[in-house]
């Protein structure tokens, strides 16, 4: 019964992973310019990234692999804001207008 | 194969060709370089699903992260010739466009190479060497328990150490040109920014770590100096853009030092087996584990070196000032 | 599959590299035609029972040679582009613009 529960619990946290993951793509393609473009893709991904984590660690049943994974979330949470951050910096000064509903 | 697994596969291999052609095909060059990078990362997916976890590393590092971030500078640095502070620079597009009988003329023959390549691919004879069977008997008996690590650097080291040289005379053919760095147009917000630095300071211990991991777990897992040099090389690439490194990476002689010292102890590794056995890095027997990490450790700090000289091009300052 | 696959980048590649005139999508066409040609190598190193690790390893040197060969042509570019202005070839050049917009 427990690994039957376990590939549950797994497939539940991917597929909700994967949903985020396609919520933020569809962001990126509808959005109308950079800056909700960012928001979209990495509030979105990062946590797709992270339930796909979950249910990958639940998966594996090893405490250390689970903490790598872990720690793998992390480094892709922070490059993922500061590279957005770089981003949205030098379109604000280079003059791109922020986007307001016409 | 499940079913699952063979959707995977024919998406993964369906859309490489298609990413090929619409990055080769797009107008703009920013566009196409990031398409570019995009096929790196599914490439990446597509090498661990044939089962190649270290090419797989290598690709992710070399191929998508470092050559990226070649393409990138360059093309940024074709559209800043003209030194305009007060205007954008206009995005660097392709601009010749052929005419339909030359595109037609390149397409017969291309595709006929194509047909008769695939013909020939899908009908290869069974092999006759069981090169496998092979390598596990060696590996065996040797005392690295990796197979491509072995095949890299014990059965086919001389490929490895003509392959570094091949990557020490990029480095010098690069600084022969003379180019200067490109310069950053960010904003002073930007290149100064907090957020960056702490960035780098989170980020390079990590890699440092990882790094040297890698090329201490090769000789049993999916690794080795190419992924370790790889991952530091992309943390010199961090430095120089976050200012940290100055371009030309330090006083000449010792940056001209750390490029051949890869080669330079490959070599005489070499010299020293033949000297002991008789056969050019034909290891003596006991030696080899503390030989290959030791080769692979030099290895990795050249490799690291020349990919960040490779990506800032600025030939190493002389003594006494003239760049 | 992945045979095919391959063998279809290396096509796409090959066409792309003749047709086009900017170098540095040449140069990005050259590094791709590698990529395929690795795919190619992988896939026949998984003909047998076991993956075959002599192919893998001849990737990795490839992968390595094609970004210093990459790196050069790049560089090579970039000093073509000094020189002339432009990043075509010099009987291409005739008839296309100065690149960069306004130059």
């Amino acid at each position: 019964m427990i690994p039957a529960l376990i590939n549950a619990a797994s497939m539940f946290f991917v597929v909700a992973g994967a949903f985020f993951f396609l919520a933020g793509t569809v962001g990126l393609l509808r959005f109308p310019d950079v800056y909700t473009r960012l928001h979209s893709l990495t509030k979105a991904d990062n946590t797709g990234l992270g339930l796909m984590m979950v249910g990958l660690a639940i998966q594996s049943g090893s405490i250390l692999v689970a903490l790598k994974m872990a720690l793998a979330w992390l480094f892709v949470l922070v490059s993922g804001a500061t590279a957005a951050h770089l981003i949205s910096t030098t379109a604000l000064k280079s003059g791109l207008r922020i986007w307001r509903k016409e | 194969m499940s079913f699952a697994g063979l959707v995977l596969d024919g998406l993964l291999a369906l859309s490489l060709p298609v990413l090929a052609w619409r990055a080769l095909s797009a107008r703009d060059l920013y566009r196409a370089v990031i398409l570019f990078i995009t096929f790196g990362v599914i490439l990446a997916l597509a090498w661990a699903r044939l089962g190649a976890p270290d090419i797989a590393l290598a690709e992710a590092a070399i191929g998508a992260g470092i050559t990226g971030a070649l393409l990138l500078n360059t093309v940024g640095g074709l559209s800043r010739k003209n030194d305009k502070d007060d205007e954008r620079p206009d995005e660097p597009t392709d601009r010749v466009g052929r005419p339909w009988r030359t595109r037609l003329a390149v397409t017969v023959p291309v595709t006929i190479l194509a047909g008769g390549l695939a013909w020939a691919v899908l009908s290869f004879p069974a092999p006759v060497v069981d090169m496998p069977s092979l390598v596990g008997e060696a590996v065996a008996e040797g005392e690295v328990s990796h197979p491509v690590t072995a095949v890299l650097l014990d059965y086919r080291s001389y490929d490895t150490f003509l392959e570094i040289g091949v990557l020490l005379l990029a480095a010098l053919c690069v600084w022969s040109l003379g180019l200067s760095a490109v310069r950053s147009t960010a904003p002073e917000a930007v290149s100064g920014s907090p957020v960056l630095a702490g960035f780098v300071r989170l980020l390079a211990p990590a890699m440092v770590v990882s790094g040297v991991y890698l090329l201490w777990a090769g000789t049993s897992q999916p690794g080795g100096a190419f992924q370790a040099g790889a991952v530091l090389g992309a943390l010199g690439v961090v430095m120089v853009l976050t200012g940290l490194l100055v371009p030309s990476l330090g006083r000449g002689g010792v940056v001209r030092a750390g490029l051949a010292l890869g080669f330079a102890v490959f070599l005489l590794v070499g010299v020293v087996s033949m000297l002991a056995t008789g056969g050019f890095l034909a290891y003596p027997e006991g030696f080899e584990y503390g030989l290959i990490l030791a080769i692979e450790f030099f290895l990795t700090f050249s490799i690291a070196l020349t990919l960040t000289a490779l990506f800032t091009t600025v030939p190493p300052r002389e003594k006494g000032g003239g760049a | 599959m992945y045979l095919l696959s391959g063998v279809a980048v290396f096509a796409v590649c090959a066409y792309a590299l003749v047709v086009h005139a900017h170098l540095i999508r040449k140069v990005i066409a050259i590094n791709m035609m590698g990529s395929g040609v690795f795919v190619l190598l992988t896939a026949i190193a998984r003909r047998g029972d076991e993956t075959d690790p002599v192919p893998h390893a001849m990737v990795l040197t490839g992968i390595v040679v094609a970004v210093s060969a990459t790196a050069f042509a790049l560089a090579v570019v970039r000093k073509l582009h000094e020189a002339t202005g432009h990043a075509y070839l010099p009987e291409e050049g005739e008839d296309a613009p100065p690149d960069g917009g306004g130059g």
